[in-house]
């Protein structure tokens, strides 16, 4: 007996809703779980205030301040290094083997874990050169690991800029910095923010590579020589060691709430900038 | 953001650079100890450096993990003024100065429901030998034992090698945890783990189990009943500095000693 | 007196030139300092007591990592086994069936996923997971299965993104084409687009082991970290990633070199991986 092709069609149809709505699913009960046991434990105090007794008590201050001090720091030095990478390869050359190698080097970047980053940071920068957990260690570790992501959105976002709008540029006479200047990066602004915001949250969510370069100190860093504590890391020490699961839950949901933030914003922009060009 | 915003941030971050680099050496009048090395003494020695800085407001005492072997190293090449250690020096580290803080035993644990209360030596080291591997070896339900040991170079691993295996290996199918407080959060939530701790942090999550029919407490090993115990030590590189040698003082005081007590490791008073 | 528009814009290519020539250099810098630390005792020891040996005891002077690497392939396969099916299904029920309102409803959702930190992974991995296991299945929850379920889990983003790009480049041509023919639509995905996507679909696998293999902090949390090569999905297990992460900090001399020597065998699957997903796909879908 053969089944009817359309009994199968539905079948599979309703197969198919089932898994697509269990993995957002999926995602709806991480981000429930966290707030609900995480929200009676977050208050303006929480986050201001400085923990005692190694988290056991007070609130994350510090770990929020390094946090925001790693991140911007690292966007601070990744953007030019990455604007700059993305406008050689749309502006200023054809494809060859050059572009090529280069492309190479920015998709294995982005391919490689990010212990291996730990392992690399941990030898070059607190070794080698001496930086000790530090601040600065982290901080140059993580802008070599976001440095693709904001490579690879900047340039789309930079070919996304019409033709039409760089031949203006030329016709009036301007030279070809003043249009990339003047025209093509403020045209492409929202798809670089989105690449920003995106890094953004990859560095504050990072822990692997930040917990052997930047150390776990859970004082307030004050210098770029200072060991600090990221959220993610707090985190990661509270949970693991069973210090304390209030305060875990609490550390998560500002964890969480922030990279969610970061990471709507980014395709709120994203979305923006191609309802402008199509 | 334009390429004119960057060319004024980047001497902005370069002002940051330089300016957080003299910080360090500003005439600010306070002093930086920094200690490194073994996480079993670590939490002691951030409780012990809370309180000192309480009183000493012009000190800062930066404390950070690393393990024993770590710290150590650290000392030697004079990258910390203070190195912490869970286990007695070896071989080249000898020729460190050391520092008793005060004694730590070491307990075997298991999760509160647990029935068995005591074992022997020889039975714990069979046990992470992988020679017993059933609870019911030991009396209790068919049950494979969860043990939970250190990764290689902890101190307190160390410590547990030369006192209980006793040159015995520790089977390859036990599970390893990278702290004192990851192991204890298995232990805590597995009814079929055993594991060791230091004993400082044994409370109610989990269940010490009496050794030779003596449980550790700071009485049994004042005493000398309790045998599995090591010191903590702190070690430099030559002669104390006269910063470092304050805070070391004042961990030896009877103030910071008493600290120590509070926190369940034996010191040298009362 | 040289233009001095020409001048600048002479200038500004070099310096972008430079700024490009950055990523190069990251790359080849983490290559060579990771080989430089990790070389030496491939040498020392031996190719073979090193990625064939069974014993990790490096303060008594072995250095095996022959379980970490198969560990780390049976978390990969045990995450694919369960991220690939759901992953693909998701993927073409986005690509075919979603109307235009669910689908952008569920697309930004799949890729907050993709944000979650893995350390969230990992600690709601300990709390649910582990325990269900225990109590369920048996051992100590700490597990090869444990961990697969949850790396399964967190792979699931790179895989539909990837497959969804592949499956919605395919032309709408061969969609009409099909349904003219009479072919139900499941018919049509199944005979004419899976096909034609393949490559694409193979590609986000790939993608998705390299991203599982290369996981630490979830992993180390809920593996167990056991040295012995698992004999069942209960048993605790290391993976290369886990060891690197555990040990490092404590790890001085030799030590430290076998972790960098773990770090070299790792660097060399991930590019593997990352080659064969990149290119040698790439190339066919072109051809």
């Amino acid at each position: 007996m053969r089944i009817n092709p359309r009994y199968i069609n539905r079948l599979v149809r309703m197969g198919l809703n089932v898994q697509a709505y269990f993995t957002v699913g999926i995602l709806i009960i991480i981000v429930a779980i966290i707030f609900f046991k995480g929200f009676p434990h977050t208050n303006f105090a929480f986050i201001l205030s400085f923990p005692e007794d190694m988290g056991r008590e007070g609130g994350i201050f510090p770990s929020i301040v390094g946090t925001i001090q790693l991140a911007l720091l690292s966007i601070l030095l990744a953007t030019p290094l990455g604007l700059g990478t993305a406008i050689f390869l749309t502006e200023y050359t054809k494809e060859s083997l050059f572009t090529k190698f280069i492309r190479f080097g920015v998709e294995s970047l982005a391919g490689i874990p990010s212990i291996l980053y730990g392992l690399f940071g941990f030898i070059f920068f607190v070794i080698k050169l001496k930086m000790g957990w530090s601040l600065l260690a982290g901080v140059l570790t993580m802008t070599i690991m976001i440095l693709p992501t904001i490579i690879r959105t900047s340039e789309e976002a930079i070919r996304a800029v019409p033709r039409q709008l760089r031949i203006v540029s030329y016709s009036l006479s301007a030279s070809k910095w003043e249009t990339i200047k003047k025209v093509v990066i403020p045209a492409a602004i929202p798809g670089i923010l989105t690449g920003i915001m995106l890094s953004i949250g990859r560095a504050v969510g990072e822990t692997a590579a930040i917990i052997f370069t930047m150390g776990s100190s859970l004082r307030l860093p004050l210098s770029l020589m200072d060991s600090g504590r990221t959220m993610a890391v707090h985190f990661y020490i509270l949970a693991r060691e069973g210090i304390s699961m209030e305060k875990a839950y609490g550390t998560a949901v500002v964890l969480v709430l922030s990279i969610l933030l970061i990471n709507i914003l980014a395709y709120y922009i994203m979305n923006k900038a191609i309802a402008r060009y199509s | 953001m334009s390429f004119r915003h960057w060319v004024i941030l980047l001497p902005l971050i370069a002002a940051l650079l330089s300016c957080s680099a003299a910080s360090n050496d500003k005439p600010g009048k306070k002093h930086t100890v920094t200690i490194a090395g073994s996480t079993s003494v670590m939490p002691f020695t951030e409780k012990l450096a809370e309180h000192f800085m309480v009183d000493h407001k012009n000190f800062i005492v930066d404390v950070q993990g690393g393990g024993s072997t770590a710290g150590i190293q650290a000392t030697i090449n004079n990258t910390v003024d203070l190195g912490m250690s869970s286990r007695p020096l070896k071989g080249e580290e000898k020729r460190l100065n050391t520092i008793t803080i005060c004694y730590d035993g070491i307990a075997v644990v298991v999760h509160p429901d647990n029935p068995v209360g005591e074992l022997d030596l020889d039975r714990i080291r069979q046990i992470f030998s992988g020679r017993i591997s059933n609870w019911r070896q030991l009396g209790w339900v068919n049950r494979k034992i969860d043990a939970v040991s250190r990764e290689e170079g902890s101190g307190t691993r160390g410590a547990f090698e030369d006192l209980v295996m006793k040159g015995r290996e520790i089977d390859d199918g036990t599970m390893v945890q990278d702290s004192n407080g990851s192991v204890k959060e298995v232990v805590a939530t597995d009814p079929y783990a055993i594991g060791y701790i230091s004993m400082g942090l044994v409370d109610r999550k989990v269940q010490p189990v009496a050794i030779n029919g003596v449980k550790p407490s700071i009485k049994t090993i004042k005493s000398g009943r309790y045998k599995i115990v090591r010191p903590f030590l702190y070690v430099t590189n030559g002669e104390l500095d006269p910063k470092s040698r304050q805070f070391v003082d004042y961990v030896l005081s009877k103030e910071g000693q008493k600290i120590l007590k509070n926190e369940g490791l034996v010191g040298f008073y009362d | 007196m040289i233009d001095r528009t020409v001048l600048k814009e002479h200038l500004v290519k070099w310096v972008l030139v430079a700024f490009a020539l950055s990523s190069l250099l990251f790359l080849f810098l983490i290559f060579i300092f990771i080989l430089a630390e990790g070389l030496p005792l491939f040498l020392k020891v031996g190719v073979n007591k090193i990625i064939f040996g069974m014993k990790w005891a490096p303060t008594k002077g072995y250095f095996g990592i022959f379980p970490m690497i198969i560990s780390s392939f049976l978390v990969t396969i045990g995450a694919l086994i369960i991220g690939a099916p759901l992953g693909l299904s998701c993927a073409i029920y986005l690509s075919e069936y979603a109307g235009k309102r669910t689908k952008m409803l569920l697309k930004p959702a799949i890729e907050l996923l993709a944000g979650i930190p893995s350390v969230v992974f990992g600690f709601l991995g300990v709390i649910y997971i582990v325990p269900l296991v225990r109590s369920y299945l048996g051992g100590s929850g700490f597990s090869l299965i444990s961990t697969s379920l949850v790396l399964g889990v967190m792979i699931l983003p790179t895989i539909i993104s990837i497959s969804f790009d592949a499956l919605v480049s395919v032309p709408r041509t061969y969609r009409e084409g099909s349904a003219a023919m009479g072919a139900t639509k499941w018919q049509t995905i199944y005979k004419v687009i899976i096909p034609s996507a393949k490559s694409g679909i193979l590609a986000s696998f790939i993608l998705g082991m390299g991203r599982a293999i290369g996981e630490t902090m979830a992993v180390i949390m809920i593996a167990g970290n056991a040295l012995k090569i698992p004999t069942s999905i209960l048993d605790p297990l290391r993976t290369l990633t886990g060891n690197i992460a555990l040990e490092l900090a404590y790890a001085t001399g030799d030590h430290r070199l076998g972790l960098f020597s773990t770090g070299v065998v790792l660097m060399v699957i991930i590019m593997i991986l990352n080659y064969v997903a990149n290119f040698g796909i790439k190339r066919k879908i072109a051809k």
